[in-house]
């Protein structure tokens, strides 16, 4: 084992994320150039770049939906290469879909991702109150929702099938002002909680207020970490 | 296992409630197998050889209707991205095809016994008492082979651009055995032709090697399948 390995297992202790020099290729073209950070446990972390710099390719590394074609990286401790089965149940990925089924209420969405995970109707109503979706919301058909009580709907399927590390690509987009400030407080919310918050987004003002870390993505490489 | 089948039976429940409230199967799929039904009818115009054409018209029906289906099954997963969410979940893929699979047969097996009904009222089809065991088999078998097909042929393709027109070009190759192992099983079961019941039983061994492979082979595919297709 050579000393970035080294380093990087002492890392992945107790970090949520730890990438060092990732390469990930899609369609022959690299979209991960040696990629390496580690991000720890609880923290909200934005993550910046210009279009196509490998901002949703990171996430969805890290959700082990890419694989990892050089270097190394590991989520909880779990190897991105090897062990992306038992990473893939503890990761949320929220991209600029919301992965729920429109036909369905709110309710039998948020059920039906809970009991992926066996979760309780506690836990399952648990989470569609932290989310604001239980009372008024919970027997309306996901397709008569606005785009932020999708995202709401969303968010709440992940925490009732008890995501650990959320990877969220533009959650800001489509909502309105309230919107915005009902999905932030709930991603500080998470992460008091414990939950690990990475953020994509173009919205640096409102994103960037929201986080602990700002990570720069250049060209598919992390370039500047402003603490 | 237990956690498998328990995830099985939650992607079944959440089709057929799916199905069951937008009533595509009902108010589209029913209708269009009955209309086929009809214009074979209009096209035939001979009682004696409709009535000797009946089994393999009900199956021919019935494999236009599944793309159908199976287009359907897959339109709800891929329109919010429902489908790469379970694969980030980690949700077990063996369980997503059985799952998937059962809902279908399910709505299969409510359009068989409309087409079955079908054939006696509009081709004049001879249900007889003696062959009903063997119907009931073959509509089984046939169901459990047709369904395990289509989730695996409509996982593959659901990620695709043009998929509408792949997946009748894949699928009905695949399901050609099927057309002529349930059809001459039906033809014994219902007397058509001169068969007898005796002769249809040959028939139905071919169909359960066929559903078994399918939903054996399939399960162990799905998961990879779908992983290379997104």
């Amino acid at each position: 084992m050579d000393r970035g390995s080294d380093i990087l297992d002492q890392a992945g202790v107790d970090a949520a994320i730890s990438l060092d020099d990732a390469v990930a290729v899609l369609g022959g073209f690299p979209v991960l150039a040696g990629a390496s950070v580690t991000i720890e446990t609880g923290q909200i972390v934005l993550l910046r770049g210009p279009n196509g710099s490998g901002k949703t390719s990171l996430l969805r590394l890290c959700a082990g939906l890419l694989p990892i074609e050089r270097g190394s990286g590991r989520v909880f401790g779990l190897d991105l290469a090897t062990q992306r089965d038992a990473i893939r149940p503890r990761v949320g990925l929220l991209g600029h879909r919301n992965g729920l089924y429109g036909e369905l209420t709110v309710a039998e969405n948020v059920a039906f991702w809970g009991s992926t995970v066996a979760a309780t109707s506690s836990e399952i109503s648990a989470a569609m109150e932290r989310l604001g979706v239980a009372a008024r919301l919970a027997d309306i058909p996901v397709h008569k929702l606005s785009a932020g009580q999708k995202r709401r709907t969303a968010l709440a399927c992940l925490v009732a099938r008890r995501a650990e590390l959320w990877l969220l690509d533009e959650p800001h987009a489509g909502l309105d002002a309230d919107g915005r400030d009902e999905l932030d407080a709930v991603l500080r919310q998470a992460a008091a909680s414990g939950a690990t918050v990475v953020v994509a987004s173009h919205e640096l003002e409102r994103a960037g207020s929201l986080a602990d870390r700002v990570v720069e993505v250049v060209a598919g490489q992390i370039r500047e970490v402003t603490v | 296992m237990n956690g498998r089948w328990r995830i099985a039976r939650l992607v079944a429940a959440k089709d057929l409630r799916i199905e069951r409230r937008s009533k595509i199967v009902t108010n589209q799929v029913l209708p269009f197998a009955a209309v086929t039904m009809v214009m074979f009818a209009f096209a035939l115009d001979a009682s004696n050889l409709l009535e000797r054409v009946a089994p393999g018209l009900v199956w021919l029906a019935t494999m236009f209707s599944l793309l159908i289906l199976v287009q359907r099954s897959f339109a709800v997963e891929m329109s919010d991205g429902a489908l790469d969410a379970l694969r980030v979940a980690g949700v077990d893929p063996v369980a997503i095809f059985w799952g998937k699979s059962i809902a279908l047969a399910a709505e299969l097996a409510v359009l068989q016994v409309v087409l079955v009904i079908a054939a006696v009222v509009l081709y004049g089809a001879d249900l007889r008492v003696g062959g009903v065991v063997l119907l009931v088999t073959t509509v089984v078998l046939a169901t459990c082979g047709l369904a395990a097909v289509g989730t695996l042929y409509g996982g593959l393709t659901a990620g695709f651009t043009g998929r509408e027109t792949l997946l009748p070009l894949l699928v009905l190759p695949v399901v050609a055995p099927v057309l002529i192992g349930a059809t001459r099983a039906m033809e014994s079961a219902l007397g058509t032709g001169g068969a007898v019941v005796s002769d249809g039983w040959p028939w139905i061994g071919l169909l359960a090697v066929f559903a078994v492979a399918f939903c054996a082979g399939g399960a162990l595919a799905f998961g990879p399948l779908i992983e290379e297709a997104s």
